[in-house]
């Protein structure tokens, strides 16, 4: 935007030299002295009794230091379960993980003892001479079976395999699907596997006798997070836990979530009075580290002649895993953002969430969001379908005007408080995307290529997406007496820029030099609470904060440099590190001075009369979501021998109100889309009948790679929000939301001369042939 | 400590004589003898290429090697891709400008894999670029900044040369 010295522009990352030059470093680059290496003896079944734990022959080796059980850290835990579940009324059991296994391993990976040695290599050794005695139970793989009568149990001191159970909507359903002239019903299994982020989680931790300080390093997303969780479970004060992030290699969410590891090195370390370090594996990261798999839907829709919709209601079975690793969020996500795009006059939706003898299920990037959107989008198309009405035509009938926002959903938060979409412009989004993916002179090209015997097809999703999660995220700005600006807050960094997008914010409140500012996140000493890395929510969250927080040291400096140089405040202004008279150039002070006369000298009043030191705390409050909105426009081509989908084009035109670096606002969406890609044709975390997972390395777990992932073009639209100062949304997750909706409705529609109808994510090659065949068979 | 065996070999042109254990990888010697930890470790299995270091001038995964295998060789790993300390090589350049990386733990082998690319192909395509990464997995930037800072980096080295 014009005026603005360093604020909306395409900055470059002040992230990049360090990272490009291998001086990144990530917690496994982290080298102490006198430093041992743990690794995990995990549970090779998905259910199974501990009768017995044989650790001696794997103690006697050489170079083995310790190996711990959870009856060897019992004497030092207050509490032996890390208790982490988002409160809800719907839980019908609760089932926190214990720190390592607790006499029954209900799933594969599952941390059973934790081997300390010189070296990884030495770990690993012993860690296979543990012999752990085994009684298998039966296990449960499917979280639909998991619910039928008789069904094993996954837990076997549990009652029943329902972990939680809500229904969420507004409207009299019943009476309008009795009475509406045209209801579609649709079954839906959609899958997303894991996060893969490429570096995989890790943990160093330290242990100071002296200061009787805990110190972990930890590839977290929630350094006070988990801070507080070693509080409970080690009873320490709060002044003798530090939890520090190092570079990240990639969040995508369940590095959200604190695990069995993070606690175990923690105690390792300090039994053994040395530092302890533990870097995950990839074959780890498959089986301990959480993903989110299965949701079953049954869903119908009703709609009038003209394709106006007039209700929506059915039920969802979502896998939970074997734990509660955060909640039941995930499984709320999806209900929730169903209808929002459209004016739903009624909705219902029953959602069960199953116990199974997997990894736990928690959010990765996306958060049950595409799943919604994904049932949404297909309904339309079903029903455009049946009414030969165009696809855009009954999103057109459909969609919430822009005039009708603010609109109130009949739906809540999970805090509880009312949906309500702020801002943006759903139809001219959509308009946009069309006229990008020439979706008028689609039908032409289409017959074009089918004379050719080529298969194409175009798609259409919608999505509105609420992001900035509050309650806050706290930022501090100070002025030192070097004249250097640092920034301290609770957020979390792990790839998405977020040191350079509040230096943006600081500097253009405080003389726009970037290279003056040192940002501090992901270091719980540095402010006393936080939140982190989730949910689209940083730049809304801390972003926010940091821009009045720099308000406030913007005018305390000007009040102290009037003081001082005998001006008004009015006519001084901030420039690089110095405070200067505008027009008279060589009237100026240095931030460094302006900071040293308000850091007191004793028996001297502080000149202006303001506060000791130039700095600022700011806790910006937001309850409501800010809501994102856009829309993917996608066109293939597929190839019914093989299966293979190949995108001839791929649009995206989103809204996530002000942007503050465009360049870095366009590698989430992209980055976003690479993941909804790879969520759609590729990726399938595979479990057999008895919960042993079979797609444990990158061979039989695919991950989209640069020639199959298309050029996307992007389209940009700015309605700002009035929900925050910034005007911002965040918008870290948006590419993955529309994209499975939208590339099966363009695979469908390329397949339209087979009449195969889609209703899965994901859809990979064996499965399109598949279909084909079973479509000409019937 | 297991069995050794004494190396001597060349990284970043430096030469190092150091006794290794003979099933350390030469990804955990590099990182963790010599300290060289610019090197990065995602899968160890040789798929994402992360790892990647110059054997040579060949580009090769770091993981799917043993130290031992590195005797008598000349290595090159991201810490010595730049000319000096204080100025990046135009690929490294072009990546920040081009916004080719994020969380940044990819980026070491996409560097040296495509070091060894632009050196073969001045002048390549989109698609040429595409396949030569496609033994590097990225999950955060979607590949097209990636793709962006090599065809870049490209034209940087070609007008350096004067071509």
């Amino acid at each position: 935007m014009s005026g603005w010295k360093v604020f909306g522009s395409r900055a470059k990352r002040l992230e990049d030299p360090a990272l490009l030059t291998g001086q990144g470093r990530f917690v496994d680059d982290i080298i102490l002295p006198e430093m041992l290496h743990a690794a995990f003896v995990r549970s090779p079944h998905g259910h199974a009794k501990i009768s017995g734990i044989n650790v001696d022959s794997a103690r006697a080796m050489d170079g083995v230091h310790a190996i711990y059980t959870l009856d060897d850290f019992k004497p030092h835990l207050t509490n032996e379960r890390l208790v982490v579940g988002l409160p809800s009324s719907a839980y019908k059991q609760e089932l926190d993980r214990p720190a390592l296994a607790m006499g029954e391993v209900v799933y594969v990976g599952e941390p059973v003892a934790i081997v300390v040695a010189d070296t990884r290599y030495i770990a690993e050794d012993a860690a296979a001479m543990v012999k752990v005695e085994y009684d298998i139970l039966p296990a449960v793989a499917d979280c639909r079976a998991a619910l039928e009568e008789g069904a094993p149990l996954a837990h076997s001191s549990s009652p029943h395999n329902i972990l939680a159970q809500f229904d969420m909507g507004y409207g009299e359903v019943d009476s309008v699907f009795a009475n509406a002239p045209h209801v579609y019903s649709e079954s839906m299994w959609q899958h997303r596997g894991g996060s893969q982020s490429i570096k995989c989680r890790g943990a160093v931790s330290i242990y100071d006798p002296l200061e009787e300080l805990v110190t972990l390093y930890s590839a977290t997303q929630a350094a006070h997070t988990a801070k507080n969780i070693l509080i409970d479970m080690l009873g320490l004060n709060e002044n003798q836990i530090r939890v520090i992030i190092p570079d990240v290699g990639g969040g995508f969410g369940p590095k959200l979530v604190f695990y069995q590891e993070d606690v175990s090195v923690v105690l390792a370390a300090k039994l053994l009075g040395r530092p302890v370090k533990w870097t995950e594996d990839r074959r780890e990261h498959f089986i301990s580290t959480t993903q989110e798999r299965d949701q079953f839907w049954e869903v119908e829709i009703a709609v009038d002649d003209n394709g106006k919709m007039l209700g929506l209601r059915g039920s969802m079975t979502h896998d939970h895993g074997a734990y509660t690793a955060r909640g039941i969020n995930l499984a709320f996500n999806s209900a929730l953002i169903v209808s929002l795009p459209y004016d739903v006059p009624c909705y219902h939706m029953d959602v069960v969430l199953a116990v199974t003898n997997k990894v736990p299920v928690t959010p990765v990037r996306g958060a049950g969001h595409p799943q919604g959107i994904f049932v949404m989008e297909r309904l339309l198309d079903r029903a455009a379908r049946e009414l030969g009405i165009d696809r855009p035509e009954i999103r057109r009938r459909n969609l919430i005007p822009t005039e009708q926002l603010p609109f109130t959903k009949g739906l809540k938060t999970r805090g509880d408080a009312p949906v309500v979409l702020d801002s943006g412009d759903y139809l001219a989004c959509m308009e946009e995307a069309l006229e990008r993916i020439d979706f008028a002179g689609f039908s032409e090209r289409q017959e074009k290529a089918r004379q050719e015997g080529r298969y194409i097809g175009v798609g259409i999703a919608n999505y509105v997406k609420g992001t900035g999660r509050g309650p806050f995220e706290t930022v501090t700005v100070r002025i030192g007496p070097s004249g250097k600006i640092m920034v301290y807050s609770g957020a979390a960094a792990m790839g998405q820029s977020t040191q350079t997008m509040l230096t943006q914010i600081v500097a253009e409140n405080l003389g726009g030099d970037m290279e003056n500012i040192e940002v501090v996140t992901g270091d719980s000493s540095v402010v006393p609470m936080g939140i982190g890395g989730s949910a689209s929510r940083q730049t809304v969250t801390a972003g926010s904060s940091a821009l009045l927080a720099a308000q406030e040291v913007r005018e305390k400096a000007l009040k102290v440099a009037a003081h001082m140089l005998e001006a008004s405040e009015e006519d001084l202004e901030i420039e690089g590190r110095e405070i200067r008279v505008k027009g008279v150039p060589d009237l100026k002070v240095g931030l460094g001075q302006v900071a040293h006369a308000v850091a007191g000298t004793p028996g001297y009043a502080l000149p202006g009369g303001i506060e000791p030191g130039m700095e600022a705390t700011k806790n910006f409050m937001i309850d409501d979501l800010t809501f994102v909105n856009g829309t993917a426009a996608v066109e293939v081509e597929v190839d019914p021998e093989t299966g293979k989908v190949s995108f001839i084009k791929y649009v995206i035109v989103h809204d996530c109100g002000t942007v503050v670096n465009p360049m870095i606002v366009a590698g989430q969406v992209i980055g976003g889309t690479a993941h909804g890609i790879g969520n759609t044709l590729f990726e399938w975390m595979g479990y057999d009948v008895t919960a042993q997972p079979i797609t444990t390395n990158f061979a039989e777990y695919l991950l989209i790679s640069a020639p199959e992932m298309p050029h996307v073009e992007m389209g940009h639209m700015e309605s700002p929000t009035p929900l925050n100062p910034l005007g911002v949304k965040g918008v870290g997750e948006c590419g993955v939301v529309p994209a499975p909706a939208a590339i099966i409705s363009a695979v469908e529609n390329a397949l339209a001369p087979f009449e195969v109808y889609l209703d899965q994510v994901p859809l990979r090659p064996p499965e399109i042939v598949e279909k084909i065949q079973n479509a000409a068979i019937s | 400590m297991g069995e050794t065996r004494k190396i001597s070999l060349s990284v970043n042109g430096k030469t190092y004589e150091e006794e290794v254990e003979v099933r350390f990888t030469l990804a955990d010697f590099l990182r963790q003898q010599l300290g060289l930890t610019g090197t990065h470790l995602g899968c160890e299995h040789g798929v994402c290429g992360a790892c990647t270091i110059l054997l040579n001038g060949r580009s090769a995964r770091s993981c799917l090697m043993l130290a031992v295998q590195a005797d008598g060789q000349e290595i090159t790993t991201i810490e010595g891709i730049a000319p000096s300390e204080e100025e990046m090589h135009p690929l490294q350049e072009a990546f920040r400008d081009n916004h080719g990386l994020q969380c940044g733990f990819c980026t070491p082998g996409m560097l040296t894999t495509l070091i060894e690319f632009l050196g073969d192909n001045p002048d390549p395509t989109e698609q040429e670029v595409r396949e030569a990464i496609s033994g590097n997995l990225c999950r955060c930037t979607g590949y097209q900044g990636i793709v962006a800072a090599a065809l870049d980096a490209a034209q940087r080295l070609r007008e350096a040369k004067g071509v």
